[in-house]
C-alpha cells in the first residue's frame, strides 16, 4: 500500500508506468519500492522488539521470546516477557510510531523539514505541565492540585492539547496559513521553554533531575497502562491520516494550486493538523518528549521511499523501529542507564547527516 | 495612477507611492529605534534593585564621586551591565537576521546552527571535567563550543553534492544540535552537581557577567558585526536564489563562508558572555522586516538596534518584576516578547522569506 488517491469522476487518474489497484472510490498506486521499504522496516522493527525483550537482567533467548509471544514458554518467562518487558518495548514502538506520523504530517503541511511537533510547541506544552507536576506539584492552588491528582500522563496530555488549541486559535485568521501557524508555534514554544527553565531553576535539585529525565524522554517502568492509550490513539488516528494524506500531495504545491485542483484547503489542513497534534500529545504524555524521532523519522522515510514529501506509513514504521532500537541501546548497552531520548538523538542525528551528505541535491522540504 | 494617458513610464512613476512610503517607513523606523535605544540605556542605568534617585544617577554620570556608594553602584555595576546588554543584544539581532537569510528559513535562529547546543555542551564538559563554576570560566568553553558546532554544521551541510543549501544547512543544524543536546543531557543526568551549575547558566542572564566577560568577547563581536554589515549586498543577491546571485557575479560559496564566520563570532560571543538567549535572534528579524522590507542593507543595522533595545528592555523588566529578586533576561524576553511577537504575526502580514 502506498499512496491513497480519491477520485470522483469516471476517468481515473493515471500514474505513468504504475498500475493502480482500485476498489470503489478509492485507488492505490502500486509502488514496489514503497512496499519493499515498508516490509523491511517492519522486519527491523519486529527484530528490534524481540531483541529488546530478550535482553536485561534475566536474559531470555530469542527463540524463547518468540515462543512466549506466540503463546508458549514457562511461567517465569511469561511473567518477564508479558508483564515487564513487552509493555515497555511496545510503548516505545507505539510512541515512536505516533511521533513519526505526527512529524510527517506537520512537515508536509508546513512544507518545512524543521516543522516537527517539537519545534511548533506541542510537545513543549505537554512538557511544561509535566514539569509543573514534578517540580511544583500541588503548590499552585486548585490548578496545581488538580493536575497532580490526575497524574503525570494525563496532565501532560491536557497540556499538549491545550497548547495546540491555543496555537491554532491564535494562528486562525480567516483560515490557517502554514507560515503563520509555524511562527505562532515558535512564539508559544519560546514562552513555554522559558517557563520550564524557570521551574528547573527554582526546583530542588533532585526534582530538577527527575524533571530532566522526563524532559529527555524515558521509557523506564512503562506498563500496559501506557500501551493502551497510545495504541488506541494510533488505531483511530493513523487510518484518518492515511485517508487524509491525499490532500498532502496537492497542499505541497501551495494553497492556490491546491484550491485550483479542487481541494478544500483549510478543512484538509485543519483535519491533518488535528491528527498530528493528537498523536504528538499522546506520545509525549506516555514517554516524555523523546527527542528527534518526529524530526528525523519522516526525513529518513522520505529518502528511503524516494518520495517528494514525508510518507505517512513509512514514517510510522521508521519512527517505531528507531525508538525500539534506541531503547535496546539505552537499557542494555550503555555504562549507565540513560533515558531513551538521548539514544534516539545520538542514533538519528548522524544518520540524518549521512543522508544529507549522500543526497544533498535531493534534500527538499 | 492613471493608466489611460500614454506618458513615458519611468521607474519612479510606475511605483510612486510604495517607494516613497517605504523610504519614509524605514527612516521613521530607524529614528524611533534610536530614540528607544537611548531611552532603554537610561532606564537600564537608572532602574535597579537599589532605588537611586535620578539626580544621583545623573551626578554619577557627569561628576562621579568615588566615596558615594550610589555612584559606585551606577558606575561599576549598572553601566557595565548596560554596555553588555547593548552589545550582546546587537550581536544576537544581527546573527538572527544573517542566519534567517542564509538558511532562508523563518524558524532559524542562532540555535539552529548548533551555536547554543555547542556552547552548552562544552560548558557542561567544563563543569563536569574541569570543575569550572564562574561566569568568567565559562566564556572560553562556551565560545569554543559554539564555534566548533557551527563550523561542523556548515561543513556537514555543505558536503552533499548540492553544496550548502538553505535546507541542508537547517537540517544539519538540527541534527548537530540534537546530538550535542543529547550528550549534554547525558552528562547532567549522570552528575547532579553539574546539573545544578548548568541550570543557572542555561537561562541567559546579564547579571554578574559584565566587565571582564565583555572585554574577552568584544573583539569577536566587533569583527563579526563588520563582516555581517559588509556582506549585506551579497546577501541581497543570495536572497534571489543561488543561481541569480551567481549570474550577478557574486560567489555563493564565499558569501556563505563569510556568513557562517560572522554568525559564529556574533552568536558564539554573545552566548559565551550571557548564556543562551534564544528569543532575540529569532524574533527581531521578523519584526524589523515589517518596516525595512527584505533589503539586508537596512535589515541588518535595524536588527542590531532592535536587538539592543529588546535585550535592555527585558533586563530592566526582569530587575523590576520580582523585587527584591531578579528574573533572568532570557525568561523575561520569552514571557513578554512572545505574546508581542504573536500579536505582530496575527496583525501584520509578515514578510516571508
Amino acid at each position: 500500500m502506498a499512496v491513497l488517491t480519491r477520485h470522483q469522476g469516471p476517468v481515473a487518474p493515471k500514474v505513468p508506468g504504475r498500475p493502480a489497484l482500485r476498489r470503489g472510490r478509492f485507488s492505490v498506486v502500486w509502488r514496489p519500492r514503497t512496499v519493499l521499504v515498508l516490509v523491511l522496516t517492519a522486519l527491523v522493527l519486529f527484530a528490534g522488539l524481540v531483541v529488546n525483550i530478550g535482553r536485561g537482567d534475566f536474559p531470555i533467548s530469542i527463540p524463547d521470546v518468540v515462543a512466549v509471544l506466540f503463546g508458549g514458554g514457562d511461567r517465569g518467562q511469561r511473567f518477564i516477557v508479558l508483564d515487564l518487558r513487552l509493555p515497555q518495548s511496545l510503548t516505545g514502538a507505539l510512541v515512536g510510531a505516533a511521533l513519526g506520523v505526527s512529524g510527517a504530517i506537520t512537515q508536509a503541511v508546513a512544507r518545512n523539514p524543521l516543522a516537527s511537533p517539537d519545534i511548533i510547541g506541542i510537545t513543549m506544552g505537554a512538557s511544561a505541565t509535566a514539569v509543573f507536576v514534578i517540580v511544583l506539584g500541588g503548590g499552585f492552588g486548585v490548578v496545581g492540585s488538580t493536575l497532580v491528582a490526575v497524574g503525570l500522563p494525563i496532565a501532560a496530555l491536557v497540556g499538549g492539547l491545550l497548547t495546540a488549541t491555543v496555537i491554532y486559535a491564535l494562528a486562525w485568521r480567516r483560515g490557517i496559513q502554514g507560515y503563520r501557524l509555524v511562527l505562532v508555534g515558535i512564539g508559544i514554544n519560546a514562552m513555554l521553554l522559558a517557563v520550564v527553565e524557570w521551574m528547573l531553576v527554582v526546583a530542588e535539585i533532585y526534582e530538577a533531575a527527575r524533571a530532566t529525565v522526563w524532559l529527555t524522554g524515558s521509557l523506564n517502568a512503562r506498563g500496559w497502562e501506557h500501551v493502551v492509550p497510545v495504541g488506541l490513539a494510533l488505531v483511530v488516528l493513523v487510518p484518518a491520516a492515511l485517508v487524509l494524506a491525499h490532500a498532502l500531495g496537492a497542499l505541497q504545491f501551495g494553497d492556490d494550486t491546491a484550491r485550483g485542483l479542487g481541494m478544500r484547503v483549510d478543512r484538509s489542513r485543519s483535519a491533518l493538523l488535528v491528527v498530528a497534534v493528537g498523536l504528538a500529545a499522546i506520545a509525549t504524555a506516555s514517554a516524555g518528549p523523546i527527542a528527534f524521532v518526529a524530526l528525523v523519522a519522516p526525513q529518513i522515510a522520505q529518502r528511503l521511499v524516494g518520495a517528494a514529501r514525508p510518507p505517512i506509513a513509512a514514517s510510522l514504521l521508521v519512527g517505531a523501529a528507531l525508538t525500539v532500537l534506541a531503547d535496546v541501546i539505552a537499557r542494555t548497552m550503555l555504562p549507565a542507564a540513560l533515558p531513551v531520548g538521548i539514544v534516539t538523538a545520538v542514533l538519528g542525528a548522524p544518520y540524518l547527516l549521512f543522508l544529507l551528505a549522500r543526497h544533498g541535491r535531493e534534500a527538499r522540504a | 495612477m492613471s493608466t489611460a494617458t500614454p506618458v513615458p513610464v519611468t521607474a519612479a512613476a510606475r511605483h510612486p507611492v510604495p517607494r516613497r512610503s517605504l523610504r519614509v517607513r524605514r527612516l521613521t523606523g530607524l529614528v524611533l529605534l534610536l530614540a528607544a535605544l537611548v531611552a532603554c540605556c537610561l532606564l537600564s542605568v537608572a532602574v535597579g534593585a537599589k532605588p537611586i534617585p535620578l539626580m544621583t544617577v545623573w551626578d554619577a554620570l557627569v561628576r562621579p564621586d568615588v566615596t558615594l556608594e550610589d555612584h559606585i553602584v551606577v558606575r561599576s555595576l549598572r553601566i557595565p551591565r548596560t554596555v553588555l546588554g547593548l552589545i550582546v543584544g546587537a550581536a544576537l539581532g544581527l546573527a538572527g537576521a544573517l542566519i534567517q537569510g542564509h538558511t532562508r528559513n523563518p524558524l532559524a535562529d542562532p540555535g539552529i546552527l548548533g551555536v547554543n547546543a555547542g556552547a552548552a555542551f562544552l560548558v557542561v564538559v567544563g563543569i563536569y571535567v574541569f570543575g569550572v563554576t564562574d561566569a568568567l570560566g565559562y566564556v572560553w568553553f562556551a565560545f569554543a563550543g559554539a564555534a566548533v558546532a557551527s563550523v561542523a554544521v556548515f561543513v556537514l551541510g555543505a558536503v552533499g553534492r548540492g553544496g550548502a543549501t538553505p535546507v541542508t544547512l537547517a537540517l544539519a543544524g538540527a541534527a548537530v544540535s540534537a546530538l550535542l543536546s543529547a550528550l549534554t543531557s547525558a552528562i547532567i543526568l549522570i552528575d547532579v552537581a553539574t546539573l545544578d551549575a548548568y541550570r543557572y547558566w542555561a537561562v541567559g542572564s546579564l547579571a554578574g557577567r559584565d566587565g571582564e566577560v565583555l572585554t574577552n568577547v568584544v573583539w569577536f563581536l566587533a569583527a563579526g558585526a563588520l563582516i555581517a554589515l559588509a556582506s549585506a549586498p551579497a546577501l541581497n543577491a543570495l536572497s534571489l536564489g543561488d543561481d541569480v546571485a551567481r549570474s550577478l557575479g557574486h560567489s555563493v560559496k564565499r558569501t556563505r563562508v563569510l556568513g557562517i564566520v560572522a554568525i559564529t563570532l556574533l552568536a558564539g560571543g554573545a552566548t559565551a558572555a550571557c548564556g543562551p538567549i534564544s528569543f532575540v535572534g529569532l524574533v527581531v528579524p521578523h519584526v524589523v522586516r515589517t518596516f525595512t522590507g527584505p533589503d539586508y542593507r537596512w535589515l541588518l543595522p535595524a536588527s542590531a538596534l532592535s536587538g539592543s533595545v529588546l535585550l535592555l528592555l527585558g533586563d530592566v523588566v526582569g530587575r523590576v518584576v520580582v523585587r527584591p529578586g531578579e528574573l533572568q533576561v532570557g525568561i523575561v524576553l520569552a514571557l513578554v516578547g512572545a505574546p508581542f511577537f504573536i500579536y505582530l504575526v496575527r496583525r501584520r502580514k509578515m514578510v516571508s522569506l
